[in-house]
């Protein structure tokens, strides 16, 4: 892109992230509310930065016992077994069906934890006002909005399990501890994802055009 | 106040200005900068989205009222619905996953689907009224939260995790919650939330002209 972008910030205008109506704000640092839809404006979205790393270390540090604690314990007359994340998985590929596990150790482990080291890559590129590669980042932050909903994959296989097996006292299966830490990393990476501003990672090009 | 500026959008991923260039029909046109999508051309959007919105509203009654699937091990049955299952959830004393199962497939999809139906008919005889506006917004916050496409694939690793255990018959709820997935996704592709804001009634009822428009904006890419 050549120098001098025409972007919003530049030349005053400010989009309405709800219905996109483009509007000159008398006073742009308080832009006020949306002609059309009433929604508050704001040129960049609130403190963005702070929120999202906030919730990434939130999420980072759910992520410890969503793997290390249980989230399935199955009850049989003489057994007890217990399994994380981790070892559901495997005991998947035990019995035959590799892809299957495949699915959920992606879903459940590498997700997450891409969503992580991805977020946190652009918060710092974009905090060091790096200029290297914006399409790229904004290729990355477009693939963390829309993978991070699969990671609700193994709540869903929890809770489905345990409803169909209830057949007391011959075998039945219980969620564990680790569900509720492992829901909290996908809510929690969900909101980081939609807190962080994409328009973050291209406002620094315009503040070197500006010292031109 | 601010005053509103036509025919020009700043690109929501990257702020850059561009004029909407004419789009053909079933085409888009691609920010200059970063590639995100910045307008669409949708022949019939809101008719064809209406019909797809009726038929997944009846869908997602028939996959939340019949059971997903029973199992039968040693003489004895069981099933569950969609409901059975974030209710043996609650029963557990998982109330918190208990409720963010409800919300990402029962509350987001059911509030997507009334959501998009009551736009639909509002807009039908512009200019809606403004609360339309207020409808538009709960559609977008529920579109991410809206999982049924996940919760299906969940049940199907489910059932293969059962399936060493105890005979599986898949029920009607799950062939049901399919076709919903299908319908939701046309209903979403379908949709033009511009051609919507387009005729619902603004928030401030004394518009202002447009303000001069700003000028060296290149018109964004068109492809198909």
């Amino acid at each position: 892109m050549s120098a001098g972008a025409p972007t919003g910030i530049r030349l005053g205008l400010v989009s309405c992230e709800t219905c996109g109506l483009l509007t000159r704000p008398a006073d742009i640092r308080e832009p006020g509310c949306c002609p059309r839809c009433g929604e508050a404006l704001a040129l960049r979205r609130h403190n963005a930065i702070q929120r999202t790393w906030a919730l990434i270390v939130a999420a980072a540090v759910c992520y410890i016992p969503a793997n290390l604690m249980p989230v399935m314990i199955t009850k049989t007359v003489t057994t007890v077994e217990v399994d994380t994340i981790i070892s559901g998985a495997v005991l998947l590929y035990m019995t035959g069906s590799w892809h299957l596990a495949l699915i959920v150790l992606i879903a459940s482990v590498m997700i997450p934890l891409a969503k992580l080291a991805a977020l946190a890559y652009l918060l710092i590129a974009v905090q060091r006002r790096s200029g290297g590669d914006r399409h790229g980042r904004a290729r990355l932050y477009r693939l963390v909005t829309f993978v991070g909903r699969w990671s609700m994959l193994d709540i869903f296989v929890i809770t489905f399990t345990v409803a169909l097996i209830q057949l007391q006292p011959l075998m039945s299966i219980q969620p564990g501890a680790g569900v509720l830490f492992f829901g909290a990393v996908v809510v929690l990476t969900m909101i980081a994802a939609e807190t962080f501003d994409p328009r973050l990672i291209w406002d620094s090009s315009n503040k070197e055009e500006n010292n031109d | 106040m601010s005053s509103p500026i036509e025919n020009i959008v700043a690109c929501p991923d990257c702020d850059l200005l561009q004029r909407i260039p004419e789009v053909p029909p079933g085409g888009r046109a691609r920010c200059l900068r970063c590639g995100r999508t910045i307008a669409v051309s949708k022949p019939a959007s809101l008719d064809r989205t209406l019909a797809l919105a009726i038929a997944a509203a009846v869908v997602l009654f028939i996959a939340n009222a019949e059971p997903l699937m029973g199992l039968s091990a040693a003489g004895r049955q069981s099933s569950t619905t969609i409901l059975g299952g974030v209710l043996e959830m609650w029963r557990q004393g998982h109330a918190l996953t208990a409720i963010l199962v409800a919300f990402c497939v029962i509350i987001a999809p059911a509030a997507y689907i009334a959501c998009i139906l009551a736009v639909l008919l509002a807009v039908r005889r512009p200019p809606a009224p403004s609360w339309t506006g207020m409808l538009m917004r709960m559609l977008a916050f529920n579109q991410p939260w809206a999982m049924v496409e996940v919760m299906l694939l969940g049940i199907l690793v489910a059932l293969v995790k059962i399936a060493d255990l105890a005979t599986v018959i898949p029920g009607i709820g799950m062939f049901a919650a399919g076709a919903l997935i299908a319908l939701i996704a046309a209903m979403t592709v379908s949709f033009d939330p511009h051609e919507a804001w387009m005729r619902i009634r603004w928030a401030e009822e004394a518009n202002p002209p447009p303000a001069a428009v700003p000028n060296a904006l290149d018109p964004g890419r068109t492809g198909p």
